[in-house]
């Protein structure tokens, strides 16, 4: 029984590590203010490019190099066109996902059903690991477990302890006051908008190189979409963000486990983003203010108006 | 040494949508001298020193320091040439707290644990400053007069070399004002230069070295303070005179209009801001509410305006008990309110002149029938409001965030004044307005005491209490610590003591 237990964790732990990278991501993203629903989009890239380049280096790492870089490079569009140009963010995150989920689909077309020769092995953290029941559960995961965890504590001190992460949040909650004090908003804003393509290629390149070890079209499944809802259900808070996105990853799990007795995995699909409305209908009836939404998430800064 | 000995803008203009808001404009200044920036509401002014921190391009025209051309493209530039500005609409980050505003700007914050390592350096700043802030409390949460001193320190703590002030003292106490421009004496002698918009003509006198004032967007002249005096530098703004003292005429006492009895109400914090105050208000009567900001003054104009909930206690408005009512029905009882956030509060930014001059008023049978809104009738009505308080725009049809600031202020007051309201709650009415706004302001507000219409009238400007208030109530941590006959002169003389809660009648 108990090897059931920890087998269906382990599986919850894994599935919500990919939630987890794209959901920090998104976080400091939306804290700068632009709102990114290229989520998806990135990540099929991500998934794929790691994928291409684990497959012919026979290295992980390089493929995990690699997504990080075109996932940065993809973004680079939507801060040109959000930013720079000050369009609409939803349309232009839209296109994001678009290009990306074509982009990844033509790219690793070559590749379907080829099984990788080498993965991102599993990493058991000596000592640690031989603890009953935490040991395998937390410490003989993948590195991209390891990295998640780290990362999402990393951003949210970045975020709550640190002068650059004021910058940030400032950005999101008023440009132009934060401009007024000296700072460089369209570069921080560039610098989020891309740090946060580069969670989501590496939340892809879990998928195709540690979670399964081959490529197929739409293997995101509509993993960046959740990371989109995750984002608000975790309050634009990385650290909430490790929680949340664990209970995503049991939904996920859930859906296997749970449909030979009959549940629709269509309704648990649909789990994440109920839970998200509950969450932000319970908060409002609250404070409003409590949901930490940046103030300016989405609206176009021009520079030079009041 | 200074960075900057000298500072030169050279044949600056600066048009918005074809218009001219500054057009040809030459300043100098030098180092050690406080120069006053005057104009009447809309002349270029604040237009003038976002050109010169960087956050508007010119259209033509150069900025010299020390004789040599810069360009300043953004306020990184313009901070690094070592300007730094307090802005007339406060650059503060409403869901932040205190001392996060502070460490965004400030030069020394350090890269790790920002907010705990320059917590004490502000407050101790603060308290030699006597400026008393709440490091942990969210900008949100405090008034407007909180929020300038927040914007004041930030720009302080940064000791530039030319310190710009677009109206720092508008919702600031007599005494805080004292105590800023003992530091911007220090500062000058010290080197520095400074550029000070007001529109209190007593506080540029007392202060500055030259001014120069702007009309329409052009320099109308240059003068020295030592040989000028109030009166004269009117003149040079508005052209024309100006009353600066009112005739208050004695008039019978009314029928009550408002009776607020044991109000008790919480602040943004949860903690009681206002604590069982009672009194009344009488047709025929302006009554004023005096006190330091941040002393229960704006939650007890929002609790008798019903944006803040009333926890125990009642109001009344005539006979009607409109505690807890919705803003809008408590507007349909006759109290009407210029709140003291005005962009906040006062108007919708991004709507046009038109729509805001009918916020509250778009039911009337006079802007709407059944469903549709009669924009016919509400533009008329626009243009009245525009012409009769004198409001500089373009045109009706911009967005009223585009307007100057005390354009902004003109037109609310006009919508809350022209329906004539049996009572008018009123925070910093004056807030921003040039000399003849604030004349003509004053003649509308005891136009509609006589007329029978009462004014409640918060401010932390004393003359402006004293001058036209029948009685006046000083509050203290959210009590009221005496209300006072104008008649009084005796009791009046306390009044400072009062507002520091040290004697009470
Ligand atoms: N971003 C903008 N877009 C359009 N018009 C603007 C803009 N900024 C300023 N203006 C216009 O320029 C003129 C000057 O405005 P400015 O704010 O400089 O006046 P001011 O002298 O500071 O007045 P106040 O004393 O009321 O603050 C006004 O008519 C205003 O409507
Ligand atoms: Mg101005």
């Amino acid at each position: 029984m108990e090897d059931v237990v920890i087998s269906v964790l382990h599986r919850t732990m894994v599935a919500g590590t990919p939630l987890l990278l794209g959901t920090v991501g998104e976080v400091i993203c939306e804290r700068s203010g632009i709102l990114n629903l290229g989520v998806e989009g990135v990540m099929s890239v991500g998934a794929v490019v790691a994928f291409i380049v684990t497959y012919i280096t026979g290295s992980p790492w390089l493929g995990l190099l690699a997504a990080i870089s075109a996932g940065m490079i993809l973004s680079v569009l939507h801060a040109f066109a959000s930013v720079t140009l000050q369009a609409n963010q939803v349309v232009s995150g839209l296109a994001l996902t678009m290009i990306g989920l074509g982009l990844s689909g033509m790219l690793g077309k070559p590749y379907v059903g080829k099984p990788l020769a080498v993965k991102m092995n599993d990493v058991a953290i000596p000592w640690l690991s031989d603890i009953p029941f935490i040991g395998p559960l937390f410490f003989k995961q993948s590195p991209f477990f390891y990295m998640a965890i780290i990362l999402a504590l990393a951003a949210w001190f970045f975020l709550e302890r640190t002068l650059p992460g004021i910058k940030v949040r400032s950005a999101g909650e008023n440009p132009r006051a934060t401009e007024t004090q000296g700072v460089n908003v369209t570069l921080l804003r560039y610098a989020c908008v891309i740090t946060g393509g580069a969670f989501s290629a590496m939340a892809g390149a879990h998928l195709s190189t540690s979670y399964s070890k081959s490529w197929i079209e739409g293997m995101t499944a509509g993993r960046g979409w959740i990371v989109i809802a995750l984002t608000i259900f975790s309050l634009w808070n990385p650290g909430k963000a490790i929680m949340g996105a664990f209970l995503f990853g049991g939904v996920f799990v859930l859906q296997y486990l749970l449909q030979p007795i009959g549940i629709s995995p269509n309704f648990l699909a649909m789990l994440p983003y109920l839970a998200t409305l509950l969450i932000l209908l319970a908060m409002s009836l609250r404070d409003r203010r409590r949901l930490n939404a940046p103030a300016q998430l989405g609206e176009p800064y021009k520079r030079g108006e009041r | 040494m200074r960075k900057i000995e000298t500072l030169e803008m050279v044949n600056i203009s600066k048009s918005f949508q074809g218009k001219f808001a500054n057009q040809g404009i030459n300043l100098k200044i030098n180092s050690g001298e406080i120069l006053g920036l005057l104009g009447e509401n809309g002349a270029g002014k604040t237009t003038l020193m976002n050109i010169l921190y960087g956050l508007y391009q010119p259209d033509s025209g150069e900025i010299k320091i020390n004789g040599k051309n810069v360009r300043i493209t953004s306020p990184i530039d313009s901070i690094q040439q070592g300007i730094g500005m307090v802005h007339q609409h406060f650059m503060l980050i409403q869901n932040h707290s205190v001392i996060e505003n502070i460490a965004l700007g400030y030069y020394k914050t350090p890269f790790f644990f920002p907010k705990i390592r320059i917590h004490e350096k502000v407050v101790e700043f603060s308290r030699k400053f006597s400026f008393a802030i709440e490091p942990y409390k969210k900008v949100w949460q405090l008034s407007a007069g909180e929020q300038q001193r927040v914007e004041i320190i930030k720009a302080l703590l940064n000791g530039a070399d030319l310190l710009i002030l677009d109206e720092p003292t508008s919702v600031l106490t007599p005494q805080e004002i004292k105590e800023l421009f003992r530091i911007l004496n220090d500062m000058k002698n010290e080197g520095h230069m400074i550029i000070l918009i007001s529109h209190k003509l007593d506080e540029i006198m007392d202060i500055c070295d030259r001014v120069t004032v702007l009309q329409k967007g052009k320099i109308a002249g240059h003068a020295d303070t030592a040989g000028m005096d109030k009166k004269s530098l009117a003149r040079m703004m508005i052209g024309r005179d100006v009353l600066f003292n009112v005739n208050r005429e004695p008039l019978p006492k009314g029928e009550q209009v408002l009776k607020v009895s044991n109000l008790h109400v919480l602040g943004d914090k949860g903690i009681s801001a206002v604590k069982d105050v009672s009194f009344d208000v009488f047709a025929n009567e302006i009554f004023g509410i005096a006190g330091v900001a941040g002393n229960g003054q704006k939650e007890l104009a929002e609790a008798i305006t019903g944006i803040r909930p009333v926890r125990s206690g009642t109001v009344f408005a005539g006979l009607k008990n409109i505690t807890n009512m919705s803003p809008r029905k408590i507007y349909d009882h006759g109290v009407s309110h210029v709140p003291e956030e005005r962009i906040k509060f006062g108007i919708a930014p991004g709507l046009f002149l038109y729509d805001n001059a009918i916020l509250k008023q778009h039911h009337l049978k006079k802007f709407s029938r059944k469903m549709f809104l009669e924009y016919g009738r509400i533009k008329n009505h626009t243009r009245d409001l525009v012409d009769s308080y004198n409001v500089a725009a373009h045109s009706i049809e911009v967005q009223i965030r585009n307007l100057s600031g005390g354009n902004i202020q003109k037109l609310i007051l006009g919508r809350e004044i022209s329906e004539k309201p049996s009572l008018l709650v009123a925070s910093h009415p004056t807030y921003g307005l040039d000399v003849g706004a604030t004349e003509y302001l004053r003649e509308q507000l005891l136009k509609r005491r006589r007329e029978g219409g009462a004014v409640l009238l918060f401010s932390e400007d004393l003359d402006e209490i004293f001058e036209l208030c029948d009685r006046i109530a000083v509050m203290f941590q959210g009590e009221f610590t005496g209300i006072l006959d104008s008649s009084d002169s005796e009791k009046l003389s306390d009044i400072g003591l009062m507002m520091a809660g040290s004697v009470r009648y």
